[in-house]
């Protein structure tokens, strides 16, 4: 375990301190009094353990490609831009555009996240990236999602607001949404079908849970006691004939 | 003019904070959220806005003036002289900072209205109102920063550090503060553009840009407004004058005409809400702001944070015992509230008001 007192340091001073500390060999590495500091573990595509106690700042994990990452408090925008593989767990909320452009591993979130989360998620047979969100979702969640697993599970039974926004999976062109609970249509573009899972999507749903409960310390069962829908692309492109005629 | 024209990628970073039982705090606790934030900016304006730094003088318009020609001063002075009283008149103490080579000359105010200058029924807020039009549209060279009661802007080109070092903002002290570096996307980097924007008591800071500012600017226009700052946000500030202080609007409603909802969930309130907001955005079409925007407004009696209707932009929110504090992020309040009660992230278009207690 090494650890890195951050506190009041500059991003490119702790930044550069994490990847010192990764070429020296160093596999597990606690960072001590995060406020802010932009760019944590961007392209770093060492399999290496960072645990984060304070509120990162933006763009964390970015074209990260291997560690796995725990913030132990909120976050806030931008996490999990382009990524490829590896995992962000988060026991707060989290902000907005999380996981733009995933294409591999994992982000599994406590709380809340903000808007456009799961923008222009993509995967392939080889690979496809996994966000699990445990609270609610703003508006755009899954906009243009081309690939990959979005799970969201509202399980703050008393929190008031809906469990997910508007324009929910707008440009949905590929990839598979889960949510807890029912889903009102008017929220969703013309090209997303929501119909009820069926056995093999739910293996898929729980294995995906299963992990995401391992590194929360929640219990499976509970969660599925509520049913969920599931949310895919029915039409390849709803929009072919929007300029055509 | 000290215009530096820059086309660069967007950025800017707000932040700021209210004591509702009007404890006043010390500038510097939201230089220090603000410089957090240093790097969402790019040295090309910075400022900030506070209310409850003039006790003393709290009962004057304070004018804060820059003038980019110090021979005009005496051409505004004449001027301000023949319609007002003038408490008071000082420069505005700056403290040399080496980041900061060049710097107009600030000048600020504590002034009343002459009596005898109402005439017929123009209100002393219109009378000072169009004083700042005048002056900033036709006297090359002068621009009046702020024109409120006991508060005051303080901006220019710089970091935010640097800024507040200038002007010495730690040793103000008020019970509500906004901030706001800039990163200038398409408009000049220039002191008069650097945020807050203000007029009478609002000020505004903004992260975003304002698509819609050709029609606000006409609208406003056909109201006597004359926008001059070259910069979107000035706006902001006319309009909430406008819809709030002289058509009487509260300030909820007008944050529905700023921020409107979509026609489509307009469609879906039930019929009461539906008229009263189909009503709202026939009549104030042309002051709905458009664009990615999140703005914090400062005004005599509270505080308000409010982004744009599909959140193009971040904005955070946080209480700690009587203060709330909104910023673009989180680790901006937590540097200076580490451990607040509730934080949380309003949803797209609902604003944050808050109210001095009375």
């Amino acid at each position: 375990m090494f650890e890195i007192d951050a506190k009041g340091s500059y991003y490119r001073d702790l930044n550069n301190k994490v990847r010192d500390a990764i070429s020296k060999g160093e596999k597990e590495i606690t960072l001590k009094n995060i406020n802010g500091q932009y760019y944590i573990g961007d392209g770093l595509r060492e399999k290496v353990s960072i645990i984060i106690e304070g509120v990162p700042g933006n763009d964390l994990a970015a074209f990260m490609d291997g560690p796995t990452i725990r913030i132990k408090s909120n976050a806030q925008d931008n996490i999990g831009n382009t990524m490829n593989s590896g995992k962000v767990i988060i026991e707060g909320n989290a902000g907005d555009v999380l996981g733009y452009g995933m294409r591999g591993g994992k982000l599994h979130v406590r709380g809340d996240v903000g808007y456009r989360v799961g923008i222009h998620m993509k995967g392939d047979k080889k690979q496809a990236p996994t966000i699990v969100v445990g609270g609610t979702a703003g508006d755009f969640f899954g906009e243009y999602m081309a690939g990959g697993l979005l799970i969201l599970l509202g399980l703050d039974e008393n929190d008031p607001r809906p469990i997910v926004g508007d324009y929910l999976g707008t440009g949905m062109h590929g990839g598979m949404i889960f949510i807890r609970g029912e889903v009102d249509e008017k929220l969703c573009g013309a090209e997303v079908g929501i119909m009820d899972p069926d056995a093999d999507d739910l293996k898929v749903l729980k294995a995906a849970l299963t992990d995401y409960c391992n590194d929360l310390g929640l219990n499976l069962d509970e969660i599925m006691k509520k049913s969920f829908k599931k949310l895919i692309p029915v039409s390849l492109r709803p929009y072919g004939n929007l300029y055509a005629y | 003019m000290n215009h530096n024209y820059q086309k660069d990628i967007s950025g800017c970073g707000l932040t700021g904070l209210i004591s509702k039982k009007k404890n006043r705090l010390s500038g510097s606790h939201i230089v220090k959220s603000l410089c957090l934030m240093n790097d969402r900016g790019n040295g090309l304006g910075a400022g900030y806005a506070a209310y409850g730094i003039y006790p003393e003088f709290k009962d004057f318009y304070a004018f804060h003036i820059m003038y980019d020609e110090p021979s005009v001063r005496w051409t505004v002075e004449e001027y301000l002289k023949s319609n007002y009283h003038l408490e008071k008149i000082e420069e505005i103490p700056t403290f040399p900072v080496k980041a900061i080579s060049i710097s107009p000359l600030l000048v600020r105010y504590f002034m009343k209205p002459l009596k005898d200058k109402l005439v017929g029924d123009i209100q002393e807020a219109d009378f000072v109102v169009n004083t700042v039009m005048k002056v900033n549209s036709e006297i090359e060279g002068a621009y009046i920063f702020s024109s409120g009661k006991n508060m005051g802007a303080f901006k220019g080109v710089g970091n935010p550090c640097d800024i507040a070092e200038f002007f010495r903002i730690e040793d103000y002290e008020g019970y509500i503060w906004t901030a706001h570096t800039r990163f200038p996307t398409n408009t000049p980097g220039w002191w008069g553009g650097a945020h807050p924007f203000t007029l009478l008591d609002w000020s505004i800071v903004h992260n975003g840009e304002i698509s819609s500012y050709g029609i606000n600017k006409r609208y406003l226009e056909m109201y006597g407004y004359k926008l001059t700052l070259l910069t979107d946000t000035e706006v902001a500030a006319y309009l909430l004058d406008l819809l709030i202080r002289r058509h009487g609007l509260d300030i909820p409603t007008a944050c529905l005409a700023l921020a409107a909802p979509f026609w489509k969930n307009i469609d879906n309130k039930d019929e009461d809400e539906r008229e009263a907001l189909t009503a709202l955005r026939q009549a104030y079409g042309s002051a709905l702001l458009n664009g990615p925007f999140s703005i914090l407004f400062g005004h005599s009696k509270g505080l308000v944070g409010i982004n744009d209707r599909i959140k193009l932009r971040p904005l955070v929110a946080a209480i700690k015992d009587d203060i709330t504090y909104m910023a673009s992020e989180e680790s901006a309040i937590r540097a200076i509230c580490p451990t607040p009660e509730k934080v949380w992230a309003p949803r797209a278009g609902e604003a944050v008001i808050v109210n001095l207690e009375d």
